[in-house]
């Protein structure tokens, strides 16, 4: 049969042949994009333009609405109330205030999961007191209890810590008890073949390997301890107006943020209720990227550890 | 031992002075599952001696993973006794350094070399993390992982990770080095080469290898001894010499014969319920 | 090899001709019934909630604790039977789980709008992502105070912190889902013809189901929390409200028995909605799947 015609199985059979690559032009391999197009490939570029975009929208609806400055202020006043209270008004005082109860719960809050998580490591009693303590009250919010504690530690930051302890223990003691479990059986193992016991192995071993979780724990527990401590600040406000009470009393250098913006509002000092804001935000930013994300780079990713 | 047996199994009249590194006697390893206590392996005998590959080889739930948990110290006989140098085990220690299987057996938050030296330090090898370090580089560069110190494990593939494992028992300088079907999950090609790496390795310092594997090639190339197990539960069904056999041998007619029969035994007296043996 | 004889103690072969016959032992044997009921989880766990409880009980009994101060379960319990009978319980439960329902329905439909748009332009997706990092880390409760001047003393100013507390949580959530759905998925749904909202609802929303499911677990977490907080406010000031509300005005009148009624009810609400609604969810599609991590 010749080369070019159709075979008895119906196949059409072509004859073979050989390029000689890389001998003639072959046009552009590679081009830069355009200034342009590079240009509005930066990320960070096009998010800073957008909050551009945001805040001067933001000036005009206030300004052309003809909004009551009560109800919705400006940018720029909002700007100028922010530069007076942290000038003037001690405003950081206030962030510190807060910051600072946060802080002291959280890491008091952080040592009680991590002794629970231990005693459950331990024995299968502990691990199943500790599952049903935070199936049960994980779903509690933590204000809740304010009222209650309250009572107990009376109008102060005894009571406020108390609710933060609530809020960081159980979704820390979760993660990590949880993640703990689903360390692999070969790593665990390996922990033992090398000679660890006890502590050394639960710090060497079980607390790097279940770090994703823990650091979901960390984070789950700041959050709800965040916005915790700004209700419950929130809600001494509201004591206060009801009873004349003990924290404004003392001036406003002694509440937190969330004090802060309830005593504005009580006041009408709409652009200032928005500075208090801005600063809430800021905070929150500060910590979830500067601080969380950090820990995140240096660790889990790094170690290849991350999920998703 | 009152089974029929063409040998007398261990002791040989030949060397009477050799004392076995590992000595298994009658040992029986039950475990529970969720539901059922289950017989792992029933009256199990071996010695293991001095530069030996010994492969524990049997199909899928002979129990030899779990024979091999139990010499690692991770589970105790509910009867007979396993005696390292004379001393009976009783928990997991770094005079047994273990090789798993799984790639996850690496820690991943340490490099390469971290994960050497944390074995080094933590198993009471090396006192100082200078010495430590020096040992490490030693064997990573046995293992041929020089550029690859400082990269963490999930930047590695299978066999370098499996590399990393094997250097990391190696350097613990163990009594006896567990090797738990650490080929398994590679594929066929760097399977072979680990394995040639393996023998290069053993020619190199004559460490003693306790070896688990369910393929017969595997067995035959690596081991120097073979210890065949059968299955529900695991029992010895007959130990054999493969000292003379390498890489170098595989199609030869005597290789070919070796694994005939290995394969005659391991099928002659049960069929196998789930797996069937690769190169079988 | 040959050279390895000499290193290695070579001993003679062996095989064993008869196995089986001297097993004296059981191969596999079921547990004894007490370890098999020790084995149930739930069980354990109730057994451990039944001495929790008693220990509550015996605690308060024997140290002559000021009931003001703690009550005892005991008493507890028969508050919370008694507003459950006089229905006083009921309605504060319906009031709140109405201003949630609302508040959650209306945060998933302003999530939805924004994913939509994020995914058909990148103008969107870059707006979404300015105003979820903004937005996300803002405790809803902290807009309260605005939201009572704008809308008033009223379910409305509970609903706006509501949807805000759920929005930013299930539209980040659900952003990083749609953005993890692998190429071959989408290219497999173009490959159908698949566009725009279609495209969506198909494609992107069962493939980012894992991570969309997260996100409406945080966004009701964050939601509960923020309704019962906010009650706890308005109770401060208004007077009229549900279960945070209730919470707090018992706890003003010293009735501690009816503030651990009403906290039971938080805790047994909660855990319906994780352990039976969000369990459900996730039993038929991300379990059923097989896309748990």
């Amino acid at each position: 049969m010749a080369d070019q015609s159709v075979t008895s199985s119906g196949i059409y059979v072509r004859s073979e042949f050989v390029n000689e690559i890389g001998v003639a032009g072959t046009g552009e391999v590679e081009r830069r994009l355009s200034v342009f197009e590079r240009i509005t490939n930066i990320d960070p570029l096009r998010k800073f333009t957008i909050l551009i975009i945001m805040v001067v929208v933001w000036e005009l609806y206030a300004r052309i609405g003809n909004i009551n400055e009560l109800m919705f202020p400006t940018f720029s006043a909002t700007g100028a109330a922010l530069v007076d209270a942290l000038v003037n008004a001690s405003l950081l005082v206030n962030v510190w205030n807060s910051l600072k109860l946060l802080l002291s719960g959280y890491a008091i809050g952080i040592s009680i999961a991590a002794v629970l998580v231990i005693l459950a490591v331990g024995s299968r009693i502990g691990s199943d007191l500790l599952t049903t303590l935070t199936a049960m009250l994980n779903p509690l919010p933590a204000i809740a209890l304010l009222p209650m504690a309250m009572l107990w530690f009376g109008l102060g930051p005894g009571a406020i810590i108390f609710t933060l302890l609530h809020s960081i223990i159980w979704p820390v003691a979760l993660n990590t008890h949880s993640g703990f479990q689903s360390v692999s059986e070969t790593l665990r193992m390996v922990g033992g073949n090398y000679g660890l016991r006890g502590l050394k192995y639960i710090f060497k071993i079980l607390v790097p390997a279940a770090f994703p979780a823990i650091l979901t724990g960390l984070r789950i527990g700041w959050a709800y301890a965040w916005r915790t401590l700004i209700a419950a600040e929130l809600v001494f406000g509201g004591q206060v107006v009801d009873t004349s009470g003990q924290l404004g009393a003392e001036g406003s250098t002694s509440g937190g943020l969330g004090w802060i913006i309830f005593e504005n509002q009580m006041e009408n000092q709409t652009p200032y209720v928005f500075a208090g804001l801005f600063m809430v935000i800021l905070v929150g930013i500060t910590i979830e990227n500067g601080f969380f994300r950090n820990i995140e780079e240096r660790t889990v990713r790094k170690w290849g550890m991350q999920k998703s | 031992m009152n089974d029929t047996a063409t040998g007398t199994a261990g002791q040989s009249p030949a060397v009477p002075t050799v004392e076995p590194i590992l000595d298994v006697s009658g040992v029986t390893l039950q475990y529970k599952t969720k539901e059922h206590l289950i017989t792992a392996t029933y009256r199990v005998d071996f010695q293991v001696f001095q530069s030996d590959r010994f492969v524990l080889l049997g199909p899928s739930g002979c129990g030899k993973s779990t024979l091999l948990k139990g010499v690692a110290g991770y589970m105790r006989p509910v009867e007979g006794t396993m005696k390292l140098k004379g001393r009976v085990i009783t928990e997991p220690g770094p005079d047994r350094v273990m090789v798993f299987q799984e790639f996850d057996q690496l820690l991943p938050w340490k490099t390469v070399k971290q994960n050497i030296t944390f074995a080094l330090m933590n198993g009471g090898k090396c006192s100082s993390k200078q010495e430590a370090n020096d040992v490490a580089m030693e064997y990573i560069s046995k293992v041929k992982l020089e550029r690859f110190e400082d990269t963490y494990p999930h930047m590695l593939s299978g066999g370098m990770k499996q590399r990393v494992a094997i250097a990391r028992g190696m350097a613990m300088e163990p009594d006896i080095l567990l090797m738990d079907e650490p080929f398994a999950a590679l594929d066929a090609l760097t399977r072979r080469q680990m394995q040639e790496e393996l023998l290069q390795l053993w020619d190199d310092t004559k460490f003693t290898v306790l070896f688990v594997t369910h393929s017969i090639e595997e067995a035959v190339i690596i081991g120097s001894r073979i210890l065949i197990l059968s299955p529900h539960p695991g029992q010895v069904k007959a130990e054999l010499n493969a000292h003379q056999m390498g890489h170098g041998d595989v199609g030869d007619k005597d290789f070919a014969q070796l694994q005939e029969k290995i394969h005659a035994m391991i099928f002659a007296d049960r069929v196998l319920e789930d797996e069937t043996l690769p190169n079988g | 090899m040959s050279e390895n004889a000499v290193e290695t103690y070579v001993r003679p072969e062996f095989e064993n001709k008869d196995l089986g016959k001297a097993l004296d032992v059981d191969v596999e044997r079921p547990l004894s019934v007490f370890e098999r009921i020790a084995n149930i989880n739930a069980v354990r766990k109730f057994s451990i909630l039944l001495g929790l409880l008693f220990a509550w009980e015996a605690y308060t009994r024997l140290s002559g604790v000021e009931p003001l101060l703690f009550p005892s379960f005991s008493t507890s319990a028969e508050a919370l039977w008694e507003t459950i009978l006089t229905g006083e319980m009921p309605a504060k439960i319906w009031v709140t789980v109405k201003i949630l329902l609302v508040g959650y329905a209306a945060g998933l439909g302003c999530a939805a709008v924004l994913l939509i748009w994020a995914v058909l332009t990148r103008v969107g997706s870059d707006v979404l992502a300015t105003l979820t990092s903004m937005f996300q880390p803002l405790p809803a409760i902290s807009l309260l105070p605005l939201a009572m001047l704008w809308f008033g003393l009223g379910a409305s100013s509970l609903v706006f912190v509501t949807i805000h507390s759920v929005l930013w949580a299930v539209a980040l959530s659900t952003h990083v889902g749609f953005m993890g759905v692998s190429e071959t998925l989408r290219m497999v749904g173009r490959n159908y013809g698949l566009r725009g909202i279609p495209y969506i609802f198909k494609i992107l929303v069962p493939a980012g189901f894992a991570s969309i499911l997260i996100g409406l677990k945080v966004g009701w977490a964050f939601a509960w929390r923020t309704l019962i907080g906010a009650e706890l406010v308005f109770g401060a000031l208004s007077g009229s409200g549900g279960l945070g509300w209730m919470v707090y005005e018992k706890g003003e009148n010293l009735e501690t028995t009816y503030v651990f009624a009403a906290l039971f009810m938080v805790i047994v609400i909660g855990l319906l909605v994780e352990n039976v609604i969000f369990r459900n969810v996730e039993l038929r599609t991300i379990s059923k799947w097989g896309m748990q991590r």
